[in-house]
This record gives C-alpha cells, structure tokens and sequence, in this order.
C-alpha cells in the first residue's frame, strides 16, 4: 500500500442468507487519490454492493476495508467520522423533502462539522453556482426535474468536503435528456482532480472519464484495466459478451 | 324537593326580563330551563369547571401520551429494523429487554378497556393521589400505546433511502432519526395523530367513573340535580365538546398545510 492509496480494499465479502447468496466473493481493490474508477457489470453482479460497502452501508460479512490507512470494518472504528469523507451519491437522490435544497446541504455541515449558518450557506451557494442551480436555493426537492436533483445531491455530498465520492448509478433513475447534465458536473468533479467510484451504466463516461474501470460479475472482480484496455482488448468471455450487449 | 322547585321559580320569576316570560309558552319554558340548569346557583360554574378539568387532563396526557409513544416507537422500530443484525453483547441484550417490555405495555394498553385502566389506578395503584394526577396519568399511559403505533407506522413509512443519505453525510442513528426522519414521520403521521387527541379528549369522559368532575360529570350531576337532562346534557355537554373537537380539527389542519408547504 502506498501513500498514493485512499482505499485498500481487502477480501471483501457479503453474504446473505447464511451463505447461500454471494453478492461479493472476495473482492480486492485499490482506489488511489486522484482516480475515477468506474465500475461496470450486469445486474447482480455486486457492483452497488461493493460500494455500498466502502460506506459501510452495507456491514461486510469479511474482509476488511482501510481508509486513509484505518481499518473502517473494525468495529472500534466511528464510522460516522469517516463517512463525513465519504461522499455519497444514490441512484433516487434522496433529497431530504422535508428541507429546503440550501438547507439540505447545509445541515451536514452545520450539524457535523460545526460550521457557523452564514458560512455553510456561502459555501453551499458557491457550490450551487458551481451547477448552475443557485437560483433554486429555497426550493424544495418535489419541485425539482430529476436532473437538478442529482445535482443538488452532488453538491450536498460535497459540501462536506469529500476525500473521495461514491456514485451509485447516479444517472439510472433520470429521463435520457437529462442524463447529460449530471454527468458533466460529474466530469468537472473528475478534472478538478476529485476521487471518484463510479457505477454506472454509462459506457462513454467510463471510457472518457475513468482513469480504470473494474468489471465485476458474480461478486468477483473479472478484469480490471484503463478503459482503453479494457474496453478495446477485453481478455475474458465473460467481458466480451457483456460488452458486446451494452455498447 | 317542592320548596326547592318553588325557589327556583320564584327566582326565575323575579330576574328573567318581562319579554321573556310573555313569549309562546314552548319558549318561555325553555328559558326557564336554561336558567334552572346553568344561572340558577351558579350551576354554569359546574360545567366550566368541568371543562377546565377535561382540558388539563387531555393536555397533560397528550403530553405524556406523545413522549411516551415517541419512546415506544423508536424502541420497537429500532429492534424491528437492527435487532437482528447487531452484534451480541449488552446493547443488543438491553435492546432485546426494552423492545420485549414495549411490547407488553402495548398489549395490555390495547387490549384493556381505558376505563377498566382507570379503575384499577384509582383503587389499586395510585390510591393516595388525587383523581387529577390519576387521570392524567390513566389517559397518558394509555394514549401512548396508541401514539407510539401511529409513530412506528409513520417512521416505517420513510423510504430507507433517507436514513441512508442520512448515515452516509456522517449523521449517526440518533441524529438521522432527529433531523431527517422524525420530521417526516411526524408530518406523514399527523392527521392519525390528530384522530388520537380527538379520540383523547373525548375519551376523558370516563374521568367521572372515579368521581372526578369533568365536563361529562358536571352535566349528569346537574341532570341529576334539576331532573332536566335534555338541556345540560345536550348544550352544556355534548355541543361543548363538539365545538372544541371542531376548533382542534382547524388548528390541526391549519398545522398541516403549514407542513405540508414543501409539497408544493
């Protein structure tokens, strides 16, 4: 493990129901600072599961998980510290209906990193412009397009100041035409340098934003390259035929 | 009894405005009734007393019934939802015991009748309080069995999805419930919640099984007292209530569209 190394993924395993399903069956894998990983892979493949775990949304059955160097799988360790550095993004946005879109990505900061009102809300807003939403800060989420929302949950992801942002399909639930505008804010996240995990189903953004993809089937990690490799000169039959079904 | 019937008389006959008395027989007899149930000896200050004792019994209760169901609620929701995932050790053994004495408490709440409940605090478990402090204390435990369902199902009907945007900015279970679910549930919840203190305050009636004088109480011991139920029982009673359940009916509506903003 080098310094380089953000997560250190270690053996990872997730059963359910004693042992008869194995949504993950020893998974290994490094995501380094810096990098989009995008992870691809049919339905049930364990891909949201995976990330899920990096969380710990999911508790592993096995293995072990180290962020910046600490083992979160161990039961001592706070998770609730090291998800604030965990950006999360979900396939429904669960936006908080309830609040406001400046008070969804301002509680957070406010209630966990103790930030003062004015200054989470500056920040929030300097984010909003980022997306072009900042006209839409005292709206609230019903009266969003899904598109805004995904944005909204990005940044309200990022007003914590993420080490590092897990996209769970980020781009599944929305209309086609609105698909475009999440992934650009999320390529802009790519070029500012943000680390990324990325499953999606979006074969262009993998080839042109990730630094790696990872395919996974059957809980496993089949193969594991830069996009250009991987989606080019794919080694197993496995790959190829998946890739011959989506692209 | 026929000296006191001929003191109300003579009084009626003495104060009452001349107009009154000349009306249409039917009438005039009707406003000699209202006198004799609420002017004559002060008996209006039965029923307001009456009503003050109702009031505080349903605020308090609804008090104790809200904290109590919040509690049972999140006990019962916490072990349906983590209790079998958790590690085994004192936190699980103490969720364990909490959940299964929730559980007991609903049971016997939900499948006693109130009065039945009230009796046995009266006579067997709070013997030296007063009926006040029974009654509050009667109608509170019990409403709280009934919240704490209302709670469980408001709570169970916020997509997992927010507890796990929740969990996943840093917020831990406790905060999550705080800030992002509770809201929610309590907003989902509110109409059943509403229904509750309604069925609440009208519930407190059997307050006058102990002997205390609520608002129902006053109105059969003034039927009792003049032989007149119709007028005290009907207008010092029953409209009574009816208008304070319609006043709540409107507070809690007008609560509702408040919360309900975000939805438009």
């Amino acid at each position: 493990m080098n310094d380089n190394t953000l997560i250190s993924v270690k053996d990872l395993k997730k059963y359910y129901k004693g042992e008869t399903i194995k949504a993950l069956d020893g998974v290994c894998a490094e995501i380094h600072k810096g990098e989009v990983v995008v992870v691809i892979g049919p339905s049930g493949s364990g891909k949201s599961t995976f990330l899920r775990c990096l969380n710990l949304l999911e508790i592993p059955t096995g293995g072990h998980i180290l962020f910046n160097g600490t083992d979160i799988t161990d039961e001592k360790t706070d998770i609730n510290f090291h998800r604030q550095k965990m950006g999360m993004v979900f396939q429904h946005f669960n936006l908080f209906p309830h609040m406001t879109v400046l008070k969804n990505m301002t509680i957070g900061p406010i209630r966990i990193l103790g930030k003062s009102k004015a200054e989470a809300e500056a920040q929030a807003m300097a984010l909003l412009k980022r997306v072009g939403l900042e006209e839409r800060a005292a709206a609230y989420p019903s009266q969003l397009s899904g598109g805004q929302k995904q944005r909204i949950a990005i940044v309200r992801a990022l007003c914590m100041n993420p080490d590092v942002m897990l996209f769970d399909e980020p781009t599944s639930a929305l209309d086609p035409e609105m698909v475009g505008e999440v992934l650009d804010v999320m390529k802009q996240l790519a070029r500012e340098g943000m680390t990324m995990v990325v499953v999606t189903h979006e074969m262009g953004f993998a080839r042109e934003v990730g630094s790696r993809v990872i395919f996974m089937d059957e809980g496993k990690i089949v193969e594991e390259n830069p996009p250009s490799a991987l989606f080019d000169n794919p080694q197993s039959d496995r790959l190829k035929s998946f890739l011959k079904k989506v692209l | 009894m026929g000296t006191q019937v001929s003191e109300v008389m003579s009084q009626w006959l003495n104060s009452a405005p001349q107009w009154m008395l000349n009306l249409p027989k039917g009438l005039s007899e009707f406003c000699y009734k209202i006198f004799k149930c609420f002017i004559f000896d002060d008996r209006y200050m039965m029923f307001v007393r009456g009503l003050g004792n109702t009031l505080v019994i349903t605020f308090f209760a609804l008090l104790i019934g809200i904290a109590l169901g919040v509690l049972v609620s999140l006990v019962r929701v916490t072990w349906d939802k983590n209790g079998l995932e958790m590690r085994r050790g004192p936190n699980k053994f103490f969720l364990w015991i909490a959940n299964f004495l929730c559980k007991i408490y609903l049971a016997i709440i939900r499948g006693t009748p109130v009065v039945v409940q009230i009796l046995i605090y009266y006579f067997v478990i709070m013997t030296s309080s007063d009926k006040l402090m029974t009654a509050i204390v009667a109608f509170g435990v019990n409403s709280g069995a009934y919240v704490a369902e209302i709670m469980r199902s408001g709570i169970m009907s916020i997509d997992i999805g927010q507890n796990e945007a929740g969990r996943s900015l840093g917020f831990g279970y406790v905060s999550t419930m705080r800030y992002i679910i509770l809201p929610q549930a309590f907003k989902n919840v509110l109409p059943a919640l509403a229904n509750e203190f309604i069925v609440l305050l009208k519930e407190t009636a059997v307050a006058g099984y102990i002997g205390l004088a609520d608002l129902a109480y006053a109105g059969s011991i003034v039927g009792g007292n003049t032989y007149e139920y119709l007028i005290p029982l009907v207008f010092g009673v029953a409209l009574v209530y009816l208008v304070l359940v319609m006043f709540f009916t409107w507070l809690v509506g007008k609560l509702e569209r408040r919360l309900r903003a975000s939805e438009r």
